[in-house]
């Protein structure tokens, strides 16, 4: 089956004016030979702190930016030789929903104008297709048929996202793209909306790249998660794999220092010294081996690859080590 | 003396009223909890819980909308509530500091790091501006900040969100405070930065003796820092208690529905359990317990009765009709 939506190496560097007087171009390597598959119906969670580029992966995929090497493929067709209208179709197979549902949505539009928005810029329909179309998404997200009418400052935070999840949906998508989708609702909120995604993604055979630093809620609501640090991809696999037995040294920081569900959840803290380094000068070699408790010496020099470990991918030199005790152990 | 708690607060309620005196908010109302020293409490709610007016209660430093109508806050034995302007400064970042939600917000980027993490000093104990900048650079080592003879001369915006955050918790305790009052300390900071800043402060507090109240909608950093928890809804605590008897058997229905509604690190299958509805508005409060209109196990006298505050085990108490 071919999947739904593939990066191959993508990589995306921002050039930064230089200085008054010349000097050097310095470049932000944002996103540095990505990779990542997104099957039919499948969520891919994209997880790292800040300036680790999963938002710059998140706009790639939107085509709000274009890559500046590699490619991304989307039903096995690379976005770069798309005609006119195989951009439209594309734009109308992706859809977004962003944090904010009180700077997404326009305070001068009423519900009805918002969700059908997509539509009549779209599709010529009838207003009486377009009123279908309306109570169709309106009864999938779970608000009444008479939130039509009314404008966005009558609604809750929560019943904002699900307006802004609604016109994400009128154009039938194959793939949504949810950045923080939730972390700006309320606590109590936020399970309703992540358990609305998951019944959708069910009914509607739907797709999500998932972005979200709540490591728990990415973990819960994703198949794959992709680890990112500094731009580049440190460890990716399943879920539940990646989330309770982490083999990267960022990787088992980071869910070491998600917060504990419980007191008696007592997991090992592994605190990280200083900061994550600016991605206008990466460090060499390995990008973590500033921060990592387990570094190297040849960590500061060689960029680990990707390779298979527990079945899940790696980059890390600990486990080129395991790799070479393996294979001269005489038991293979 | 020993018995005494550090801060005793006695049903204290905090209204807002509109300028014509029609409408009035019951941000907080009849709350009262206590915090011996060295102790950790966690005040969790959602917005418009009233979490946040409570900790500006705490301090004084409620916008003038804002009226204490009842109760009584006594800090090491002494109302506060009683207090003359001029004696609440003296009390606010000498005994009593805070450290709110945004770092980018609470520093001032005119001034040096140096000479803000020394102005409590200079304010509170008339240090000299040489002192102040010699004690500036152990506050910055004590925050874990490296190479702080060169960062007391920098200005914030040279600084990251991180160490930001660890200045402001350094300006907090330059003064030995004996209470530390954080408001979402951590919402703005990653993850790893987050965890940092959350072991630092409980190093700050073994080594100070400090009692720390948290004010969070996060239940995560309750589990991970707190001793007590109280939990807040429509202005109410609704319930109070040792942390692990919160989260092992939580009494109230909001209390428990809360703790399973966040999804869990290692079960990725199946729906959390959602509460339905959305949280209150303060200045519209349902009648009876705030809390029926979303609550699954709710009695008939929920909506017309409020229940009383009763006891449930040692130290836990709850605001329901289930254990009334």
């Amino acid at each position: 089956m071919t999947p739904l939506l593939e990066a191959r190496g993508v990589v995306k560097h921002f050039p930064v004016r230089g200085s008054l007087f010349g000097g050097p171009q310095k470049v932000v390597r944002a996103v540095e030979d990505v990779s990542f598959v997104i099957e039919p119906g499948a969520t891919l969670g994209l997880v790292g702190e800040s300036g680790c580029g999963k938002t710059t992966t998140a706009k790639l995929v939107l085509l709000l930016e274009r890559p500046t090497a590699g490619e991304i493929r989307f039903d096995g067709e690379s976005l770069a030789t798309l005609d006119a209208q195989g951009l439209r179709r594309y734009r109308h197979s992706v859809q977004a929903v962003f944090q904010d549902p009180y700077a997404s949505l326009n305070p001068r539009m009423r519900v009805d104008s918002i969700i059908a928005e997509p539509l009549v810029t779209n599709e010529r329909l009838s207003a009486v297709e377009l009123g279908e179309s309306l109570r169709k998404v309106l009864d999938l997200v779970g608000l009444p048929a008479r939130a039509a009418r009314l404008f966005p400052h009558e609604f809750s935070g929560g019943q904002r996202q699900r307006i802004a999840i609604a016109r994400a949906l009128t154009l039938s998508p194959r793939l949504i793209v949810l950045d923080e989708p939730v972390s700006a609702l309320d606590v109590s909120i936020r399970a309703q909306i992540l358990n609305l995604l998951k019944d959708l993604q069910r009914e509607l055979g739907l797709a999500y790249l998932f972005i979200a630093h709540d490591l728990a809620a990415v973990a819960h609501m994703s198949h794959v998660i992709a680890v990112m640090y500094l731009g580049r991809v440190v460890e990716t696999g399943a879920a539940r794999t990646v989330a309770t037995q982490p083999r990267h040294p960022y990787t088992k920081a980071l869910f070491a220092a998600a917060l504990p569900s419980h007191p008696d959840d007592s997991r090992d803290e592994i605190v990280l010294a200083g900061d994550v380094p600016s991605p206008l000068d990466p460090p060499s070699g390995c990008r973590f081996h500033t921060r990592c408790p387990q570094v190297m010496p040849h960590c500061s020099t060689d960029e680990p690859k990707l390779a298979g470990v527990d079945g899940r991918d790696v980059a890390c030199h600990l486990y080129d080590l395991a790799e070479v005790a393996r294979a001269t152990s005489p038991r293979g | 003396m020993s018995d005494t708690p550090l801060l005793e607060v006695e049903g204290l309620s905090t209204h807002y009223v509109s300028e014509r005196g029609t409408r009035v908010t019951r941000a907080v109302e009849d709350v009262s909890f206590t915090l011996r020293d060295g102790e950790t409490l966690g005040i969790v709610g959602e917005s418009g819980s009233g979490k946040s007016t409570l900790a500006l209660s705490l301090l004084r430093l409620l916008p003038p909308a804002a009226r204490h109508v009842a109760g009584a806050i006594r800090f090491e034995g002494e109302d506060l509530l009683t207090k003359s302007a001029v004696e609440m400064r003296h009390i606010r970042g000498k005994r009593i500091a805070m450290i709110l939600q945004d770092p980018m917000a609470s520093l001032n980027p005119l001034f040096t790091i140096g000479d803000q993490v020394g102005e409590p000093l200079r304010v509170h104990e008339g240090a000299s501006r040489r002192g102040a900048w010699e004690r500036a650079r152990e506050l910055l080592g004590a925050v874990r900040i490296s190479a702080p003879n060169a960062r007391v001369r920098n200005y914030p915006h040279e600084l990251s969100g991180g160490m930001r955050q660890r200045i402001v918790g350094a300006i907090a305790i330059s003064c030995a405070p004996r209470l530390l009052i954080a408001d979402e300390p951590t919402t703005s900071l990653d993850v790893t930065i987050q965890a940092q800043y959350l072991s630092l402060l409980r190093e700050l507090q073994r080594a100070q003796g400090l009692a720390l109240i948290f004010i969070t909608h996060n239940l995560g950093i309750v589990a991970r820092m707190c001793d007590k928890v109280a939990v807040m809804y429509g202005g109410r605590i609704v319930e109070t208690g040792p942390v692990r008897r919160i989260f092992g058997t939580p009494a109230h229905p909001y209390t428990r529905a809360l703790i399973e509604s966040i999804p869990k690190l290692g079960d990725s299958n199946g729906r959390l359990t959602a509460i339905e509805g959305q949280p209150p508005d303060p200045a519209a409060l349902p009648g009876g317990c705030a809390f029926h209109p979303r609550c699954p196990a709710r009695l008939e006298r929920c909506a017309v009765e409020r229940p009383h505050d009763t006891a449930v085990g040692d130290e836990h108490r709850t605001a329901c009709w289930l254990h009334g």
